[in-house]
């Protein structure tokens, strides 16, 4: 069985591979496609801000077209960590910037011939535990611990925790349904792309160019604005309300 | 009765069909959304880009359910749990 079930599983060229293994504590590690696609994504943002960075030293007056994009591009990034977030904007807008620009380039890698490092589970699981960990961080942060107590019997009466276990599962499930998300999207477009030049052979020569709009660019686009609009909107409802 | 490798592989690809059906569901909401949406410009049109933007996360929100359709198809075809 090792062609595979597909027609011509030779072909078909989706998966993760590993690149090399290594020993550590008497388990086997794999060094896989993905590691090395992070790092090139990594090394290219690295490289943008390095440059980035030089040209806000050197800014002028009158901005020149580097400075023009790079103004551009923070000016969205925060404005829409502001319009979503109010006024607890300022602290989270660095860290809904980064995730954005860090997604964004990941799931757009596909068009320059990476492996599009979110459509691994590990990734996306690490960004969606990130998330977790912040929105209850801020919680126990910011409220009593009687207030989380009501809140997770929330139906029912505090001194009732009939419908506790219920809402720790509704908590439990926001990374696994965030991370499930953004991966299973990236994952089927990048499936959907392998099966066209995998099974379709020299039939498959310019027109994939129009799918690769889509499930790269148009689909990769809308999973990034999504993860953030999730993130910042259960980071906000973490916090106390005003009223 | 003794069921070999094929026959298990064979059923997983039937499960996997049968799994995907799950995007119908997420095809009818993102058209309702949309259509609600085409409505709402037509009736604000200055309100273009807030109901754009609102549509699609509602729409990326809804498709989860079909993508966990796929994930187990996925499942079922390439890492063979039942094999």
């Amino acid at each position: 069985m090792e062609q595979g079930i597909l027609l011509s599983g030779d072909k078909l060229d989706f998966m993760i591979k590993g690149v090399f293994s290594y020993e550590i504590c008497g388990q086997t590690v794999w060094i896989t496609t993905s590691h090395v696609c992070i790092l090139i994504v990594m090394l290219v943002l690295m490289g943008f801000a390095l440059a980035a960075n030089r040209a806000m030293k050197h800014a002028t007056e009158v901005p020149g077209t580097f400075q023009n994009i790079v103004e551009l591009i923070v000016e969205m990034l925060d404005n829409m960590a502001n319009g979503v977030m109010g006024k607890y904007g300022v602290r989270f807008r660095n860290y809904i910037g980064t995730i954005f620009i860090f997604i964004l380039v990941s799931n757009i890698s596909g068009l320059f011939g990476l492996r599009a490092p979110t459509a691994d589970y590990g990734t996306t699981l690490a960004l969606g535990l990130i998330t977790f960990v912040i929105i209850h961080f801020v919680q126990f942060r910011h409220n009593s611990l009687k207030t989380i107590w009501v809140d997770m019997c929330s139906p029912l009466p505090p001194w009732l925790p009939i419908w506790f276990p219920i809402n720790l599962i509704s908590e439990i499930a926001v990374p696994i349904s965030l991370s499930l998300r953004l991966f299973a999207n990236v994952l089927s477009g990048t499936i959907m792309m392998a099966l066209i030049y995998g099974l379709l052979g020299w039939i498959a020569t310019i027109w994939p160019a129009a799918l690769h709009v889509y499930f790269d660019l148009f689909s990769g686009a809308i999973q990034t604005y999504v993860f953030c609009m999730l993130t910042m909107t259960y980071i906000t409802n973490a916090y106390p309300s005003e009223d | 009765m003794d069921f070999n490798e094929n026959f298990i592989l064979g059923c997983s690809a039937i499960g996997a069909g049968l799994a995907v059906i799950a995007g119908i569901g997420p095809g009818v909401g993102q058209g309702i959304a949309a259509g609600h949406a085409a409505a709402a410009v037509g009736r604000n049109p200055g309100a273009k880009s807030d109901i754009t933007s609102t549509m699609l996360l509602g729409q990326a929100v809804a498709e989860t359910t079909g993508l966990y359709g796929l994930l187990v198809a996925m499942l079922l075809l390439f890492v063979k749990p039942l094999v």
